[in-house]
């Protein structure tokens, strides 16, 4: 890996300073004026990361790390393996407890204002208000409909009327409705990678979020596949804020309206995503995003 | 950006070679095109009109060179999808080859003139031409240098001088239309040379335009149509 020694990671008050002003007019949607664009990419923040450092036992794997995540937005992760983008993600709805000898040893995360690491938070109600997808699609070995519907029977909806309900909004707002709504009842094992992640979105925007994360969640989809993954994305942030972890560039700059560059466990830059990907601000960034490195 | 960065890869990968490529086929057009437009000059100056045939053959090199960056661009874009600094370098690319291909042909625009020049006495001595040919091939040589150079700065002055060869070819304007009031015999000759002197402010003003590009370039701010940068 070759980085330019001169390359700067800014020091604490210049993040700070940076993350603090408003984001310059910039975003995917080309038809929105310029005021319209500073409005849309500085709406509410929904989740404000303070100064958070995590420990992998004795290992640090984020350095103060500070920036909000607003409310309606794409927000994407980009960064080499092993910058912490993943293990940020993870904080955002605490998936890191289930590692031993993991913590957040500096910093909060408030969502909403309040601070999700508290010992008064019930995590399983945190990751219903955060839902989260994977890598790899993760159906359960059950049929469509009980995939969809696994979250709610866990809350303890039973009533039938309500499930229905729940099954085909979930499915179309997964935009997977027309795919599968005769096959409800079959093993969602036999559909296709692409709609088995997309079953998981449903499942996941079933017990109705607020924020959905989602970790390299084209990785393993052929581009077709990936092209309506991008697309759905694009739906649910009218519903909801989504913070994506990526390794493709292309993806990044198509799907996000946010783009927080990470390396070795800082967050090097955040800004607009197109101006990210035309003129980033740190010169690391640039490298990475034009394959220089990483 | 405060730094310039540069757009060579610290890799040798394909991006690289593809970029490197194409770079010094610019530079190559560049020279090219200098070259062209000098030995137009001296082929008006010193009245010689085998050096003017060897400006109109050589143009077809720069041409095909044109059409060779533009495949290059298009293929580095389609298969590595650059961005930020890289992005920009293709559009500007792209934009410099068409304008070193103008330059070339406005070279031999003059190449042309001057073999019809030659078949009279010359109407008056060449000073405000080879004044702004001057001007004109230190602006081209400085723009490619801003260039190569990653010289962002020396774009903006090169810009301000586009604004000299204007007020020269103005002023030649003025000068030869009195020539052609008094004496209708040097109609001819003074439009020939008027074609000269605008062919000598295109090229300026395809100089001020690399200059431009090679601002957008490094800054990634536009600064055409007298934005300020």
């Amino acid at each position: 890996m070759s980085i330019n020694p001169d390359a700067t990671i800014m020091d604490e008050p210049t993040r700070a300073a940076q993350v603090d002003k408003p984001v310059s007019s910039h975003t995917a949607a080309a038809s929105l004026s310029a005021a319209e664009k500073s409005t849309r990419l500085n709406s509410p923040t929904v989740i404000d990361i303070e100064n958070v450092d995590f420990h992998y036992g004795a290992n640090k794997a984020l350095h103060g790390i500070h920036f909000p995540i607003r409310e309606k937005l794409v927000t994407a992760f980009i960064g080499p393996s092993g910058c912490g983008k993943s293990t940020l993600l993870r904080c955002l709805n605490r998936m890191n407890d289930l590692i031993d000898g993991t913590r957040v040893s500096a910093g909060s995360i408030k969502i909403s204002g309040v601070d999700i690491y508290h010992p008064s938070v019930d995590v399983i109600e945190l990751r219903k208000r955060v839902g989260m997808v994977f890598q790899k699609s993760n159906p359960f070995p059950k049929s469509v409909y009980e995939n969809v519907v696994y979250g709610l029977r866990l809350q303890g909806v039973n009533d039938k009327v309500r499930l229905d309900e729940a099954v085909e909004r979930s499915l179309r707002g997964a935009a997977l409705w027309e795919e599968v709504r005769d096959r409800l009842h079959t093993s969602a094992l036999g559909l296709s990678g692409g709609q088995q992640q997309r079953l998981c979105i449903a499942r996941a925007i079933a017990v109705e979020p607020e924020i959905i994360l989602m970790d390299e969640p084209c990785s393993a989809l052929d581009p077709i596949a990936t092209v309506k993954v991008e697309e759905l994305i694009h739906q649910l942030k009218q519903n909801y804020t989504i913070v994506i972890v990526t390794h493709n560039m292309q993806q990044a700059g198509r799907c996000s309206d946010i783009t927080a560059f990470f390396y070795m466990g800082r967050l090097i830059e955040i800004d607009a995503t197109e101006k990210i990907f035309t003129n980033p601000s740190q010169k690391q960034t640039e490298d990475y995003i034009s394959g220089r490195f990483g | 950006m405060a730094t310039p960065a540069p757009n060579v890869p610290y890799t040798n990968g394909p991006a690289s070679e593809q970029i490197s490529n194409i770079r010094q086929t610019l530079l190559m057009m560049a020279s090219l095109a200098n070259r062209n437009l000098a030995l137009g000059m001296r082929a008006l100056i010193e009245r010689d009109e085998k050096l003017a045939a060897s400006v109109e053959a050589e143009d077809s090199q720069i041409d095909e060179l044109e059409v060779t960056i533009d495949e290059l661009v298009i293929n580095h874009m389609a298969t590595h999808a650059p961005v930020a600094t890289d992005c920009r370098f293709m559009l500007v690319a792209s934009k410099i080859s068409s304008d070193l291909e103008r330059i070339a042909d406005q070279a031999t625009a003059i190449a042309r003139r001057s073999i019809e020049l030659n078949k009279e006495p010359l109407l008056k001595p060449l000073i405000d031409i080879p004044r702004m040919a001057e001007i004109a091939e230190g602006m081209l040589r400085d723009s490619i240098t801003a260039l190569i150079d990653r010289k962002p700065e020396l774009a903006q002055e090169i810009v301000k001088r586009d604004k000299e060869v204007d007020a020269i070819n103005k002023q030649l304007a003025r000068e030869l239309t009195c020539f052609m009031l008094e004496d209708p015999t040097t109609i001819t000759r003074a439009l020939n040379l008027t074609i000269v002197a605008r062919c000598l402010e295109r090229v300026a003003d395809h100089c001020k335009n690399i200059a431009e590009e090679v601002y957008y370039l490094y800054h990634a701010v536009d600064i055409r149509h007298e934005r300020a940068p």
